[in-house]
């Protein structure tokens, strides 16, 4: 009995219980549904295996979209405790594990693989690639990030979730007083997780250095395959160190080494030190890509090349210098002085200074434009003011003496939600929209999707500007209640409010996405929107092959040009197109590593032996494995392109 | 359409009532540490306000002046490549109002880590708080005694607090008085405050250290020299001495309410003094010792 003890919550209520026969009852409906339907097969040969960037994006916007709703559930909580002073929905326990998996989900398990999602389909038809420059790591870096999501999120029901908030600080989040297995989920997961991250950095960078079309110089790069350039190039030199800081984590709590204790000449400090070094370059790789959406969506809609290209290029280039310069701005208020916080404090406020001048660009982009209102640019519109406030905000919090009364208080949590929102998610949701006819072969509805947008803005408003005011007026972040007497009511209440109408906001997307499902027409050409890049001059959806014959590319805007200038992107004959072969491997590989982790984060050596060797075998078998994918003979080529729509 | 506007307005009443609250607890300052910096979040407030409003009505004049809607059908929009002047306007406005805030922040960094400005006539008080699961302790060793989650402070003399944790990282905030610092086990760091005005002040950790955190509060009472004075005096005469056992019995993680001590527990429990953060403005970031520190065997 011992042994499964260790598996018991050790802060059970009615909620977790209905949770648990909750998930039992979704895990058998999916395995009888699959079973009935003789659907195995289908799963294990076009998803499972799957190694094209297509699905694997697809696969990916799943997962966030799935995770949305987890840390959004999350959220909810939060806010509706706090809505009502000595509010006693939730307890200090329950609270403290939900904000902490509410940003840990947001962050690595939803944001992260909303970028992934939309870097994988987008970047290859981009640049005019078949596929990513290695496919099966492709496969991956995918299930490496599913399965420590999925290992996440079962902390709640077998064993605890991490309480120690999202940022994890030692010596809280140690042995001494965390307890329970929870933030060994922590460091597991995100472990697993982050190596697939990682991996996918390397992937990306060498797909676009070595894999755009030919004339597609750097300087002809559409600006999200920009984004995406400097966004792997930081998750490259930032992610190392969270696989470190994770790893020194892990040693403390499992094998009683002192990197973080209290006793033993162990450095708390240095844990908040390196896991800023990564945090605060992991806010820019989310940025980025949003930013390289923008750039697409604004300059689509508004029928203008975009303005400032090579001012755009740069200022990513500083932001992501400048991103691993700041670190120390996540806590001025530790004590290291006047001097260190100066210079922090400068190098803080700098990067509002290549930050601006995007927003400057995409003023200048309307410029003279002709602005089409639709769903992504919508999403756009109101980026620009309400990430704006969160902007000038960051200013603010970046001037080091002042940032004595913001830290640690509402004030902080309304900015960066106020950056994130806008600037990721909103991103996301107009990519989402943007890119979806090109992924699925129908549009989501305008109508539906612009209503989401408009829902969501004023959620967004109502739920984070009262915080501001909380903050300023003492409320510390992370509080699970408060008095009556402190004077947090009102806003609390307005928050919750807020956050609800958020909640209304993503129930339309969903419902839109249903809606279009069953009701949009299918018969939308290649370009709906009338776009300017090369990913809307091959069909939608987009065939295995992506392109039948290689686009070249004369000019920056290779798609309009061949509209509006006559530019010929297809030369050649039809050939034979060489394609990756489907593997299992990363599947098997990365469902050992779940159980890898699981054996780790319960001390069951056994299980981490087994499982472990098994990884080993998975790596070996593929150094060994002859593998030179297959061959799509021309006559296939030219079967799928007439059904398609002609061969171009 | 309708709906949006119905929105916006909404927002703007609530933004409207908002405000029109009583002062915010960290617009209110107390001290001079407090005022500074309420006057450089005013200031940053205002310069703020100005970028927020060019972007808006930009935006705006876009919006009315290039939506499809007001061009004619065949209006084909130029390819402009960009100009030198204007995007050397949009980052050379942004550089100077950095750089003004720049050289407000440094300056603010250094009065805020030094002496109050006023107080350095008299020598400042020296109080270490020290934190553990989940109540403050405060030790005058000037005066030889040590209370538990309440803080009686003279106005009219500076104030050094030597801040310090027997556990997780907490932070040690009085808005009123002045910004937050964090009390870690294995440093001390030092915050300069001072209290102009007599009256009683919210402080707490706002650094979150687990389940008791929300009720991880203090009272701050500011009193004239005088008073503050004959205070010490009625502790010293009715008060019971802390002892080595009684303070590690506090130390048990728990809520304590108010508590009186003579003596300072620092006298068999030192505080992990290394010199860090203690004001002087060079780097100090130099390697720690790694060496035992008594008051963690505690617990």
């Amino acid at each position: 009995m011992e042994f499964f003890q260790r598996f018991a919550i050790p802060h059970p209520s009615p909620a977790i219980y209905a949770s648990m026969v909750a998930i039992v009852l979704t895990m058998i409906a999916i395995v009888v549904g699959v079973t009935y339907f003789k659907k195995w097969g289908y799963l294990w040969r076009e998803w499972l295996t799957t190694v094209d960037h297509k699905r694997i994006g697809i696969m990916y916007l799943i997962s966030a979209l799935l995770m949305l709703f987890r840390g959004g559930a999350d959220a909810i909580m939060m806010r509706a405790q706090l809505a009502a002073p000595e509010n006693t929905l939730l307890d200090a326990q329950h609270y403290n594990e939900i904000f902490t998996t509410h940003g840990v989900v947001m962050i690595i398990f939803m944001a992260m693989p909303f970028i992934m999602a939309l870097m994988n389909f987008v970047v290859p038809l981009q640049i005019g690639a078949r596929d990513v420059a290695f496919p099966r790591l492709n496969a991956l870096s995918f299930w490496l990030f599913f399965m420590g999501a999925m290992l996440f999120n079962i902390s709640f029901v077998v064993g605890g979730s991490p309480d120690a908030g999202w940022t994890s600080y030692f010596p809280l989040a140690g042995n001494e007083f965390s307890t329970s297995v929870g933030t060994n989920y922590y460091m597991i997961a995100i472990q697993i997780a982050g190596i697939g991250t990682l991996i996918t950095g390397i992937n990306f960078l060498v797909t676009i250095l070595k894999m755009r079309a030919p004339g597609m110089t750097l300087m002809r790069m559409p600006m999200f395959t920009w984004s995406a350039l400097i966004t792997n190039l930081i998750i490259v030199f930032a992610f190392p160190v969270l696989t470190i800081a994770l790893l020194m984590g892990t040693m403390d709590r499992l094998f009683g080494t002192h990197f973080f204790t209290l006793d033993n000449g162990g450095m708390d400090m240095l844990w908040a030190n390196l896991f800023w070094i990564w945090g605060h370059p992991e806010v820019y790789i989310l940025i980025l890509p949003a930013f390289g959406v923008y750039s697409e969506v604004i300059s689509t809609f508004s029928r203008r090349n975009l303005y400032g290209y090579t001012s755009m290029v740069a200022s990513m280039v500083v932001i992501s210098l400048l991103s691993f310069t700041v670190w120390v701005h996540h806590f001025f208020t530790m004590g290291q002085g006047a001097l260190t916080n100066s210079i922090f404090s400068i190098t803080t406020m700098a990067i509002a200074v290549p930050t601006g001048v995007k927003i400057f660009n995409w003023l200048l982009t309307m410029w003279r434009g002709k602005i089409v209102v639709t769903t992504p640019m919508l999403y756009s519109l109101l980026f620009i003011p309400l990430f704006t406030i969160g902007g000038v905000t960051g200013v603010m919090l970046g001037m080091s003496a002042a940032d004595y009364q913001y830290h640690n208080t509402m004030f902080l949590v309304a900015h960066f939600h106020m950056v994130i929102i806008p600037g990721v998610v909103f991103a996301m949701l107009a990519g989402l929209t943007y890119w979806w006819p090109k992924m699925f072969g129908f549009m989501l509805n305008e109508k539906l999707g612009k209503a989401a947008a408009w829902v969501i803005a004023a959620g967004t408003l109502l739920a984070f500007m009262p915080m501001f005011f909380t903050g300023l007026d003492g409320q510390a972040r992370r509080m699970y209640t408060y008095s009556e007497t402190a004077g947090y009511t009102t806003g609390n209440m307005i928050s919750f409010v807020g956050a609800a109408i958020l909640a209304i906001g993503f129930v339309i997307i969903v419902y839109n996405i249903y809606y279009s499902f069953r009701y949009a027409p299918r018969n939308i050409g290649s370009d709906p929107w009338d776009a300017r890049s090369l990913e809307w001059a091959t069909h939608s959806p987009v065939p295995d092959y992506n392109f039948a014959v290689t686009p070249q590319v004369e000019s920056r805007e290779a798609f309009w040009d061949a509209k509006k200038k006559g530019h010929v992107l297809f030369k050649e004959e039809l050939k034979k197109i060489h394609m990756p072969n489907s593997s299992g491997v990363p599947f098997i590989m990365s469902a050992l590593f779940f159980v890898f982790g699981f054996g780790f984060i319960f001390s069951i050596w056994p299980l981490v032996i087994i499982s472990g060797i098994g990884i080993f075998a998975c790596m070996a078998h593929r150094s060994f494995e002859k593998d030179d994918g297959f061959y799509i003979p021309v006559e296939e080529v030219k079967e799928t392109e007439e059904k398609l729509g002609g061969a171009k | 359409m309708k709906l949006k506007w119905v929105l916006l307005s909404v927002m703007i009443t609530i933004s409207a009532v908002l405000t029109g609250c009583e002062p915010l607890m960290v617009l209110d300052p107390k001290g001079p540490q407090a005022a500074r910096q309420a006057s450089d979040i005013m200031m940053s407030i205002g310069i703020m306000s100005f970028i927020v409003i060019v972007v808006f009505s930009l935006l705006a004049f876009m919006l009315i002046k290039y939506r499809a809607s007001k061009q004619s059908e065949d209006y084909e929009p130029p390819y402009i490549e960009g100009n030198i002047w204007v995007e050397a306007i949009c980052v050379g406005i942004p550089i100077l109002i950095v750089a003004f805030l720049s050289v407000v922040s440094v300056r603010s960094n250094y009065i805020v880590e030094a002496t109050p400005e006023g107080y350095e006539h008299k020598e400042p008080l020296v109080i270490y708080a020290s934190s553990s699961n989940w109540k403050w302790h405060f030790s005058y060793p000037e005066q030889g005694i040590e209370t538990v989650n309440y803080l009686y402070i003279p106005t009219d003399r500076a104030l050094e607090f030597k801040l310090y944790s027997h556990g997780p990282i907490t932070s040690f905030w009085i808005p009123q008085l002045g910004g937050q610092k964090y009390a870690m086990a294995d440093m001390v760091t030092t915050l300069h405050l001072a209290a102009d005005e007599a009256g009683e002040y919210m402080g707490r950790n706002a650094n979150f250290s687990g389940k008791g955190f929300a009720e991880n509060i203090f009272e701050v009472t500011a009193m004239p020299e005088q008073e503050f004075e004959d205070w010490v005096e009625e502790v010293k005469d009715t008060a019971s001495p802390i002892t080595e056992a009684k303070f590690n019995e506090l130390l048990e993680p728990g809520h304590l309410g108010r508590m009186t001590f003579t003596g300072t527990h620092l006298e068999f429990s030192p505080a992990p003094e290394h010199n860090h953060g203690a004001g002087n403005s060079s780097q100090d970031n130099e390697h720690h010792d790694e060496e035992e520190h008594s008051d963690h065997s505690g617990h």
